[in-house]
């Protein structure tokens, strides 16, 4: 198993899922509130240790511990928008930022408090032993990564342009507005769009779990590239964030096989930078730039 | 100057020159000196840090790497090199007002949210540095015995390390009120209203953004200098992106458009931590809602709050 190429991809592709999945998580608040959520990549540790919790004592089986994980951080999510966010008076990028930053140590907090600073295991979701793949091996857990995070994108973008509610997001996000004008409830749809983005981060959270452990101050690396993965494919665009998210994990992985394990964040982060600097819009992004002021 | 400024400045500068007396009197240990020097650190590199996000409008969330270039320069180049702590500060500041200018020149085209990645991108890529060079940092253990300072052949430690620290901050008060009240600090309230606005009155905005942003990094960089000659031993934690926020913390309970509310930000979470020792680890709840209310309820800070008192308490002197 000595450098292959393809357990390398492999091993990309299963953690650009993550990062895609909490990009995605950023682009829905950004798209209908223009605010970056800090605190994304909590949700995933809050989705992983909630459903730890579950399991160890309450012994509620997967599907139903799943379902219920998830739904508990999406009401955390839209508890935050409700607490925090909504009485701001005069928002501005940076008040707004700080807000959130704010929000993921408290978040981060808590679970410490809650779970302390051990790492938590999950049982992979079907037990098995790993099977060769043209001389990679391949964890069935990956499968299961990749699996519900194509699920995941295709229900969405299904959600987003079939059904009256995501049409209704989409419009606030277009021109909150005139989302107002029409009769949308433009609160409402903030409120869903932190449920939604909340429960996307536990999702990823949870499904990673099995393979990488779960501890209580994971959340900030993984909203640092879920951001980046966010901001690398164009902050907002719901393709970008896909993309941007296995190129981010694609580059992780080789990086740390081809060039240096230890330097393997500095690698992704510096492709990250160039990435902004050439092409500042970000890879699928619209080419304004300038926030509204 | 004006003169309010003045007065001010020589008030402050006599507040902290006998505050060591004071303290003693209390019967306090000479722990709350240290302290105090870090109240001088810290403030050093929040000014820097207002003067770029409340007074230019720009967003750094990596702020922490100029003040680890500025004790890694000195802490290498004194014990690698056996270079003279006052030279080893002078080359930080070159090398950390170096790398604000090739970060800055891409970094503050952007905008927004974008800036804040491209600054927290380049943040991490410095502490992954810190961490990963071991031949040249001691990676994660880092190293120590560096030299103190010496002025006039006397070494300079404790007590006069602390008026040591805070006349360089002091120095570092009066040059960042004096932007503040030029023309230079109007252009730079200009661009943070609206770059456009700016631009079209003729201002040069990305100079003076990158300008502004260099001399926060050497701030930073002095900074950096003082802690690693006062403390004589660094390793990565304490210029990780976590202190960047940290230090976006202190400017934002501070009231992000004041100097003086940075330095208030500086002292309160430097001494939080000393009176929260009994909440143990879990301290960074409090961190967190501190900063939270701060910012919901107070934008303006800690000098927006005295703002307000002062007002009021001069409205009920005149109806008096």
């Amino acid at each position: 198993m000595i450098s292959h190429p393809l357990q390398y991809i492999l091993t990309g592709l299963t953690i650009g899922c993550i990062y895609a999945l909490i990009a995605l998580g950023f682009n829905i608040i950004y798209n209908v509130t223009e605010v970056i959520n800090f605190a994304q990549g909590e949700f995933a540790v809050w989705g992983a240790l909630t459903m730890v919790l579950l399991i160890e004592h309450l012994k509620i089986p997967l599907v139903l511990n799943f379902f219920l994980s998830v739904s508990l951080v999406s009401f955390i999510g839209s508890l935050i928008y409700l607490v925090a966010i909504k009485p701001m008076r005069r928002p501005s990028v940076l008040t707004m930022i700080v807000v959130t930053i704010a929000l993921s140590i408290i978040l981060k907090g808590g679970a410490m408090f809650i779970w302390g600073k051990d790492p938590f295991a999950l049982e992979p979701f079907t037990s098995g032993p790993p099977f060769r793949l043209f001389g990679a091996s391949v964890l069935l857990q990956s499968l299961w990564v990749l699996g519900i995070t194509f699920a995941l994108v295709i229900a969405l973008s299904l959600y987003f342009q079939k059904t009256i509610w995501g049409k209704a997001m989409s419009a606030c996000a277009d021109n909150p507005l005139a989302a107002g004008l029409v009769g949308i409830d433009v609160n409402k749809m903030v409120l869903a769009s932190f449920a939604l983005s909340a429960a996307l981060g536990a999702i990823g959270g949870i499904i990673i779990t099995p393979i990488t452990l779960m501890e209580y101050d994971r959340g900030a690396m993984l909203a640092l590239k879920g951001f980046g993965a966010s901001v690398m494919g164009g902050l907002g665009s719901f393709y970008g964030a896909i993309l941007a998210g296995f190129c981010l994990g694609l580059l992780e992985s080789l990086a740390t096989g081809y060039l240096s394990s230890s330097y393997k964040d500095g690698i992704a982060l510096f492709i990250l930078l160039l990435v902004l600097f050439f092409k500042p819009s970000g890879l699928l992004g619209a080419t304004r730039v300038v926030t509204k002021e | 100057m004006a003169r309010m400024n003045k007065i001010h400045v020589i008030g402050f500068s006599l507040v902290i020159a006998l505050l060591p007396f004071i303290l003693q009197r209390w019967g306090a240990t000479a722990y709350y000196v240290d302290v105090l020097v870090f109240v001088a650190i810290h403030s050093i590199l929040a000014m820097g840090l207002a003067l770029l996000i409340g007074f230019a409008g720009q967003i750094s969330l990596g702020h922490a790497a100029f003040y680890g270039i500025g004790a890694y320069a000195s802490g290498l180049l004194t014990t690698r090199a056996s270079c003279s702590p006052w030279l080893a500060i002078v080359a930080g500041v070159i090398i950390a007002g170096l790398t604000a200018y090739v970060i800055g020149v891409p970094s503050l085209k952007l905008h927004g949210h974008y800036l804040a990645m491209a600054t927290l991108g380049a943040g991490v890529i410095v502490s992954v540095v810190f961490n990963e060079a071991v031949w040249l940092t001691g990676g994660p253990s880092g190293f120590g015995e560096i030299p103190p300072l010496t002025l006039l052949g006397i070494e300079v430690n404790n007590i006069s390390y602390y008026y040591f620290s805070w006349a360089v901050a002091i120095a570092v008060l009066i040059l960042s009120l004096n932007i503040v009240n030029s023309r230079v600090g109007r252009a730079l309230r200009a661009i943070r209203d609206s770059e456009l606005a700016a631009m079209s009155s003729g201002i040069n905005t990305s100079r003076f953004k990158l300008q502004i942003f260099v001399l926060s990094g050497i701030y930073g960089s002095i900074a950096g200098s003082l802690y690693a000659h006062f403390v004589t031993f660094i390793n990565p934690p304490p210029f990780d992106v976590f202190f960047s926020v940290k230090l976006l913390m202190m400017v934002c309970i501070g009231g992000m458009q004041s100097i003086w509310g940075a330095i208030a930000g500086a002292a309160l979470l430097t001494f939080l931590p000393e009176w929260l020792t009994f909440l143990q680890d879990f301290d960074i709840l409090a961190y967190g809602v501190l900063l939270l209310v701060i910012i919901v309820f107070f934008p303006d800070g800690l000098s927006g709050l005295i703002k307000t008192f002062i007002s009021a308490f001069r409205r009920t002197a005149i109806n008096i």
